[in-house]
């Protein structure tokens, strides 16, 4: 029998969010998994969601494809309209928006002013810089005005995308708009990034329930990206690394290795100098294999800045094996030096000669002695 | 008799005298080494590129599956094949050298750079020169150092001659064979090509007639370091091409000068010595030592007046012996 209090969340998750306390306790685990979170971190997440007001979110569009936002709506437990509605709640996004003109820009401020440094900003493509910033403009304002405008009062700023995070396909050399990353852009170094191109909509997801459940942004490395989705190389975690180390390669597409999964460093692979989870939790929640490497293209390095849009896709990766670890060094010493028992047998051998030839010796002198008779 | 001082001064000096007569009959002028061998005509080579090498050890996987060697395990869980070094089980290796943080790669100081190690396929190599029986063989056309385990009889002299450290000896079994790289020769008379430069992603290891090496090295020299360049990969002319930086080079590619030259040549950021290649002469080993036992053979002169002598000398000592017939 329930007792009252489970009875109560689980009416108040299922007219909250309509979805099954079931399915929902999933998404929390889910989430858990997602960061690396230990046992327990679920209950807790679900706790956060379902008692705290639902955060506001504020997510700018600047020079983008809005993959991201496609990236985002494909994420699978649960739905995200049901998160975007239900469990944050997204005052501003120019291509989810039902509003449109004056009437946006009038929800954006209204936002702002109601959960003044509580809201969180996340941004969506990169900002131009060059010219004073016109090569995109939205309600009149410059990108990097309305950024600027935005964050000011914002608790957390997310980058998401490859765009947002460090300037991304715009930026790409010679780089006509000047575009760059938020945290660039604004010249702060608080900015969450998370590249990808798109990136992983988990690690969106992950990242903003970590701060609605801990009241802070998850562990970031020197780039902004939270490690427990950037901390490890695509190639430390490839399903096909084995190939790698065994030097199979795929030579061109639809070659004999390439039908049979081969590595794919060969076709200019930069998995070795990437860093991502995509083989880890993979895309689109449909099985095995689906991320790109999975599909039999090379990785194109979209989360790496100087990688991503600029190096080659076909040019050799150049492995991130600094330090390197594991490999026998110049001089290598080898054996362990004698043993007892082979000491003793040596010494044995040794003494053996030495009776004999002390016997000889002794017979030698006898037979000189019997010469000189 | 007993040997006295004057009788054994007698023979030392009839000893001495014929080992004299021998070295003027056979030597027109005192031991004298001879030249360097020439590099066969149709040599090929391999040409290992520190710089280009990533480290990833498919050389290694790749020579074990060509040759059918086992796996060589080193550490306590026995758990991978991890080779410290070149031996009876392993035929190539790829090392490493690492300075201080070893952040940048080709790098002497806080550096970290790759090196591969196997027969180098000396042009004059001191295994062949010292096999009694012929088991260590040059080829005269392609110039691959080869062996023949029905012929060796285990003596292990190639072992201790080679500058490089290469032939090495079983010591797991009580018939033990020689092992070392033979170039695939096995792979070369399939129309194939070794198994390193097969496999290599990055072209670091590549493969081709010794005249193309070294208008790959001669090219590889002239370009500009930080320029995109173009490298081949498996051979050289193989048109599967991958382009990226040149790096910066060390003024010396090992195996154009050493011993006499080696059909193996090596290209890389830090010198040499640090990489475990030794600075090594440019005279042959085999050609001074061969040198010197060919001019006290020649026709077996020597040996058989020095015998004469100790006969002699012998026989001047024993000859009462024969007064006092055996009961």
């Amino acid at each position: 029998m329930l007792d009252d209090s489970a009875v109560k969340f689980e009416t108040d998750v299922e007219t909250r969010f309509g979805f099954s306390r079931r399915d929902f306790m999933k998404f929390c685990a889910a989430m858990a998994a997602t960061m690396g979170l230990p046992k327990g971190a679920d209950a807790q997440i679900a706790e956060a969601i379902t008692k705290k007001e639902r955060p506001s979110v504020i997510w700018l569009h600047h020079q983008e494809c809005t993959g991201c936002s496609e990236s985002l709506l494909r994420s699978e437990h649960p739905t995200l309209e049901k998160l975007i509605l239900d469990i944050i709640s997204l005052d501003y996004h120019e291509t989810l928006f039902a509003a449109a003109g004056h009437q946006a820009e009038a929800a954006r401020k209204a936002a702002m002013e109601k959960n003044k440094g509580k809201y969180i900003l996340v941004v969506e493509g990169a900002i131009p810089m060059k010219d004073g910033g016109v090569y995109c403009k939205i309600g009149g304002q410059t990108s990097y005005e309305l950024t600027k405008e935005v964050a000011e009062h914002a608790a957390a700023i997310v980058a998401v995308g490859s765009c947002a995070s460090w300037g991304g396909m715009p930026s790409t050399p010679p780089n006509p708009t000047g575009s760059t990353g938020v945290g660039e852009a604004l010249g702060r170094k608080d900015v969450v990034t998370i590249p990808g191109c798109p990136p992983n909509p988990y690690n969106i997801l992950a990242t903003i329930v970590h701060f609605l459940t801990f009241g802070s942004l998850p562990k970031v490395d020197e780039l902004g990206r939270p490690t427990f989705a950037y901390g490890r190389l695509i190639h430390d975690n490839c399903e096909r690394r084995s190939h790698f180390d065994a030097g199979r390669f795929a030579l061109e597409f639809g070659d004999a290795g390439h039908r049979k999964g081969y590595c794919l460093y060969k076709l200019g692979c930069k998995g070795p100098e990437t860093y991502a989870n995509c083989p880890s939790i993979l895309f689109n929640d449909v099985g095995t294999g689906s991320w790109p490497v999975g599909t039999g293209h090379p990785c194109i390095g979209c989360t790496e800045k100087h990688i991503g849009f600029e190096k080659p896709i076909h040019a050799l990766a150049t492995l991130k094996t600094n330090p390197p670890t594991s490999y026998p060094r110049i001089v290598e010493e080898q054996g362990t030096g004698a043993s007892v028992a082979s000491a003793a047998l040596v010494a044995g051998v040794a003494g053996l000669a030495v009776g004999a030839g002390m016997k000889i010796a002794g017979n030698l002198g006898k037979s000189e002695t019997k010469d000189g008779e | 008799m007993t040997v006295n001082r004057r009788n054994f001064i007698k023979g030392a000096a009839g000893g001495g005298a014929a080992l004299a007569t021998a070295a003027v009959v056979s030597a027109p002028a005192p031991a004298q080494a001879r030249p360097n061998k020439e590099m066969p005509p149709h040599a090929v080579g391999l040409l290992f590129d520190s710089t280009l090498c990533v480290g990833c050890k498919a050389c290694v996987a790749g020579c074990k599956e060509a040759n059918g060697l086992p796996v060589d395990v080193n550490t306590a869980d026995a758990l991978w094949d991890t080779p410290l070094d070149i031996g009876p089980k392993t035929y190539n290796v790829i090392k490493l050298y690492a300075n201080g943080t070893a952040d940048h790669k080709d790098q002497e100081q806080n550096g970290f750079a790759f090196i591969k190690k196997s027969c180098m396929h000396c042009v004059d190599p001191s295994c062949v020169s010292v096999c009694p029986v012929s088991a260590m063989t040059k080829d005269g056309q392609t110039g691959i150092v080869a062996y023949n385990p029905d012929i060796c009889i285990g003596c292990r002299y190639c072992v201790a001659s080679c500058p490089f450290g290469v032939p090495q000896s079983e010591f797991d079994t009580p018939t033990p064979k020689i092992k070392k790289c033979e170039m695939c020769r096995h792979r070369q008379a399939e129309g194939k090509i070794p198994a390193c430069a097969e496999v290599c992603p990055t072209g670091a290891t590549i493969f081709g007639p010794l005249t193309a090496i070294n208008e790959e090295i001669a090219r590889r020299r002239a370009m500009k370091p930080g320029e995109a360049n173009v490298f081949e990969r498996r051979t050289i002319g193989s048109g599967d091409t991958h382009e990226r930086p040149a790096a910066t080079y060390v003024d010396h590619v090992y195996g154009e000068t050493e011993v006499g030259g080696t059909q193996f040549r090596h290209m890389a950021g830090v010198p040499f010595e640090k990489l475990g290649y030794p600075d090594l002469r440019q005279k042959s080993f085999a050609s001074e030592s061969e040198g010197i036992q060919h001019t006290l053979y020649k026709g077996m002169i020597a040996p058989a007046l020095a015998l004469a002598g100790l006969v002699f000398a012998a026989k001047r000592a024993s000859h009462i012996d024969d007064e006092h017939p055996e009961e």
